[in-house]
């Protein structure tokens, strides 16, 4: 195998491994603000069990999140030396603004969420896990502005020719705002969101399955619910969006999507399907003109088709994004089913009484993850062969002094951190769902007692 | 080329890099240091505090190392690109011993297990030293520099960072990072520990001070272009002086039992040390001794002037802003370890 492929297989594997975790950091981040700053007005011990099991959670996660997160940093410049030296001067003030404002602020609070409990106010520590939070939201915008305008440059002039081309900025603020990066951001955050609360929806459900904790996981479902199911109807309008922004900016990626080949009106919208590469056709349920509905709200809208690109400018594993797109969209959709029907129960009050649905619900963390997964690898291989949109291809990219053994050796190191870094992951995440909320805390003044902690947990009634 | 109080962007965006790359060192050098020195505590209870007395922090000290990429990508990208590509597998080897010093502290406390906490405490140590003699090494492949194409492409072979200079610079840093981090533990321990810590710092001083006058004759007999500069400039000498001056000052704090002067005084150690190298290469970042036409130096490496003048108002709303929310985590945490239910 060359260095190219090499190369991709080791930035695609490991920043689809990092993408486990910050979505979960986020959005448990978000739930976590509404636990603590409902137990700093209610003053329910209740919340500040759940929010004190959710941190430990969040710890683990969060911890793995930046380690994996350092190795894309570096991997562009050991990997992509030509792609580091064309977008420096573009990318770069993005990615230094991510470390200063985002990174410094999650991480010099996270010190404070997790070990500083007895050391600080409560409503001290209450601003920490929102600066925590929010220092995590502010990663993702500095990474999506960075990502967004590779897909959709703006704000910048090509300066030198081959070798020496550089992209130089020429406007910050339109480089941070080009055309996708704010719908995209939005689609990413409301994913974050969602894999957030479906991870505590996921753990509360199965300690109601097991009849464990009952009032905390009642209360931890509820508030998951709540910030699912506004999440994953914004998702939605957000996909929406996002969809318009690729049919306007990335025709051939939007081609691929749909496995569309020839420029034709009306366009079909497939439910499902299959498409085969090289006899260039695609099989499957179409809604006839629903292409150029959703794009252009217009059945009759002609939208371009692959074969409007030569086949070296356009994406070569059409049925791969065209599966994943279509696998991310089924799952958006069943989300929004799933928590209306549930919060549908919950009105009927009985949500935590459907047996069926809480078993479902248990590995249902998968769903979101999966969904955001899919979606990367749409936006990532659909915008093939491009790294920066009709304007550097990946092939040209890459390091001039790596060699593809270099490239096999950390592909191998990392394939087996990463391996043995998830399954310790696992483990330590179960013992700590095993161990589940802990009541027993340090007598101080402004903390409730114990007694009233383990009855709060494990009230009968409730 | 657009100037600011007389110096021009790259001159102020290298100041910048220059003051990150410090912070990194006085900051991750403690928790480094710490590790390095981690299976020299014999007692479980002992290494636990050791692991707490950096628990809180550790994470913000590795920001600085985000944040010094993040700089280098973004103002100086030619170098950045050349310096990762040309250093491979060095990079990944520090990439992995990240991953597995950040996994050890995280996951030790996690089981009971005698044999679990015995195997995160050498993963940890073992990781920590490895990151310090890698940055050392990396530091010492720039003083030594090595061979560029007219693109400022690397031309070296994937091989040649394993020098004896970059060892002996690599082993430099592990001792500097071990004294500092010594020094950190002595105000966060007490007791026993405490008396074990003042035994192994000074151990920790010896190493450093021999692997730095071996560095230093090395680069005064080896390396002419570092001498040649040192000696067209005279008023450099000015800085082995203070640093001298700094690192004896060191023993005489621990003594009257000062031991936050000790620490501030070994920080400004490592800020003298990266500051000697840094003059003695400027304006050149990446040295080609060969054919030093094809050196990168902070212009012909530098991003636009637009992109550093954006860069820096950048720099100088959030380093004040990073440095106030460090100084209020480590106020927080002031003191000696007190062990509660959250410890690692």
């Amino acid at each position: 195998m060359d260095v190219e492929i090499l190369s991709r297989i080791q930035f695609a594997f490991t920043v689809a491994f990092h993408y486990i975790y910050p979505p979960l950091s986020i959005g448990l981040g978000l739930v976590l603000v509404f636990m603590e700053g409902r137990y700093l007005v209610t003053r329910n011990p209740l919340y500040e069990a759940m929010t004190r099991f959710w941190v430990r959670i969040f710890a683990l996660i969060f911890g793995i999140g930046v380690v994996t997160g350092i190795v894309m940093e570096f991997e562009f410049g050991t990997n992509w030396a030509v792609y580091s030296r064309y977008v420096g001067d573009v990318f770069g003030s993005a990615l230094a603004a991510e470390g200063i404002f985002a990174f410094a602020l999650e991480s010099g609070f996270l010190g404070i969420l997790l070990f500083g409990w007895n050391r600080v106010k409560p409503w001290v520590h209450f601003l920490s896990t929102i600066m925590v939070t929010l220092g995590s939201m502010f990663s993702a915008v500095w990474i999506v502005v960075a990502n967004s305008w590779q897909q959709t440059p703006a704000g910048f002039q090509v300066v030198g020719e081959g070798l020496e081309a550089r992209a130089e900025i020429t406007d910050f603020w339109a480089m941070v705002f080009n055309p996708s990066s704010m719908d995209r951001l939005m689609h990413v955050w409301l994913g974050s969101f969602l894999a957030g609360s479906f991870l505590v929806m996921s753990v509360a459900a199965y300690y109601i399955i097991k009849k464990r904790h009952l009032e905390f996981a009642k209360q931890s479902f509820t508030l998951g619910l709540h910030v699912a199911t506004v999440a994953a109807l914004l998702q939605l309008f957000s996909g929406h969006r996002s969809a318009e922004i690729v049919a306007e900016h990335q025709p051939a990626k939007l081609a691929a999507m749909e496995g569309h080949w020839e420029a034709r009106a009306p366009a079909d919208l497939y439910l499902f399907g299959w498409v085969n590469g090289s006899s260039q056709e695609t099989y499957g349920v179409a809604i006839p003109g629903g292409l150029g509905l959703l794009t252009h709200m217009d059945p009759e809208a002609p939208i371009t088709g692959l074969n409007a690109f030569a086949p070296e400018d356009r994406p070569g594993a059409v049925n791969f994004v065209f599966q994943t797109y279509h696998a991310m969209v089924a799952i958006g959709l069943f989300l929004i089913a799933l928590t209306l029907f549930a919060q549908f129960k919950r009105w009927r009050g009985r949500l935590f009484n459907t047996r069926w649905l809480m078993l479902l619900f248990v590995p249902s963390v998968f769903f979101p993850q999966l969904a955001n997964q899919l979606g990367w690898y749409t936006a990532e291989v659909g915008r093939q062969p491009w790294v920066v949109y009709n304007l550097l291809r990946t092939s040209d990219a890459l390091s001039e002094a790596v060699q593809a053994n270099q490239v096999l050796f950390s592909l191998i190191l990392f394939t087996l951190v990463y391996m043995l870094l998830f399954a310790l992951f696992i483990y330590l995440f179960n013992r700590k769902v095993q161990h589940g909320p802990n009541a027993h805390h340090q007598d101080d003044s402004h903390r409730p007692r114990q007694d009233d902690m383990a009855r709060a947990l494990e009230s009968p009634n409730s | 080329m657009e100037t600011f109080l007389g110096l021009d962007y790259p001159t102020w965006w290298f100041l910048v890099i220059g003051a990150v790359f410090s912070g990194y060192a006085i900051l991750d050098g403690f928790d480094l240091g710490a590790g390095a020195l981690h299976m020299f505590l014999r007692k479980e209870e002992s290494r636990r505090i050791a692991i707490n007395a950096i628990g809180p922090v550790w994470d913000g000290n590795e920001v600085w190392l985000v944040i010094g990429g993040g700089a280098l990508f973004a103002g100086f990208p030619e170098v950045y690109a050349t310096l990762f590509s040309a250093f491979y597998i060095p990079f990944m080897l520090f990439l992995v011993a990240l991953i597995f010093r950040a996994i050890s502290i995280e996951f030790r406390g996690k089981e009971p297990m005698a044999w679990w906490k015995k195997l995160w405490d050498w993963s940890y140590s073992i990781s920590s030293i490895l990151l310090a003699i890698l940055l050392g090494v990396v530091v010492g492949n720039l003083i030594l520099g090595f061979p560029l194409d007219e693109q400022g492409v690397y031309r070296g072979s994937w091989l040649s960072f394993v020098n004896p200079f970059a060892v002996l610079t690599g082993l430099v840093t592990l001792f500097a990072f071990a004294m500092h981090g010594g020094l950190y533990l002595l105000l966060k321990t007490q007791g026993r520990l405490f008396q074990r810590m003042r035994f192994l710092l000074r151990g920790a001083m010896i190493g450093f001070i021999l692997t730095l006058v071996l560095a230093t004759l090395y680069v005064l007999l080896y390396i002419p272009h570092m001498s040649d500069k040192l000696r067209a400039n005279p008023w450099m000498f000015a800085l082995p002086v203070v640093l001298t001056l700094l690192l004896a000052n060191i023993p005489r704090e621990v003594t009257k039992g000062r031991y936050l002067r000790g620490f501030i005084s070994s920080a400004l150690v490592l800020a003298v040390l990266l500051m000697v190298v840094s003059v003695e290469l400027f304006p050149v970042l990446l040295f080609d001794p060969v054919q030093p036409q094809n050196s990168l130096d902070i212009y012909n490496a530098a991003s636009s002037d637009k992109s550093l003048g954006i860069m820096l108002t950048v720099a100088a709303i959030g380093v004040p802003l990073v440095a106030i929310y460090t100084g209020f985590v480590f106020w927080t945490f002031r003191g000696k370890v007190k062990m509660d239910e959250h410890s690692y």
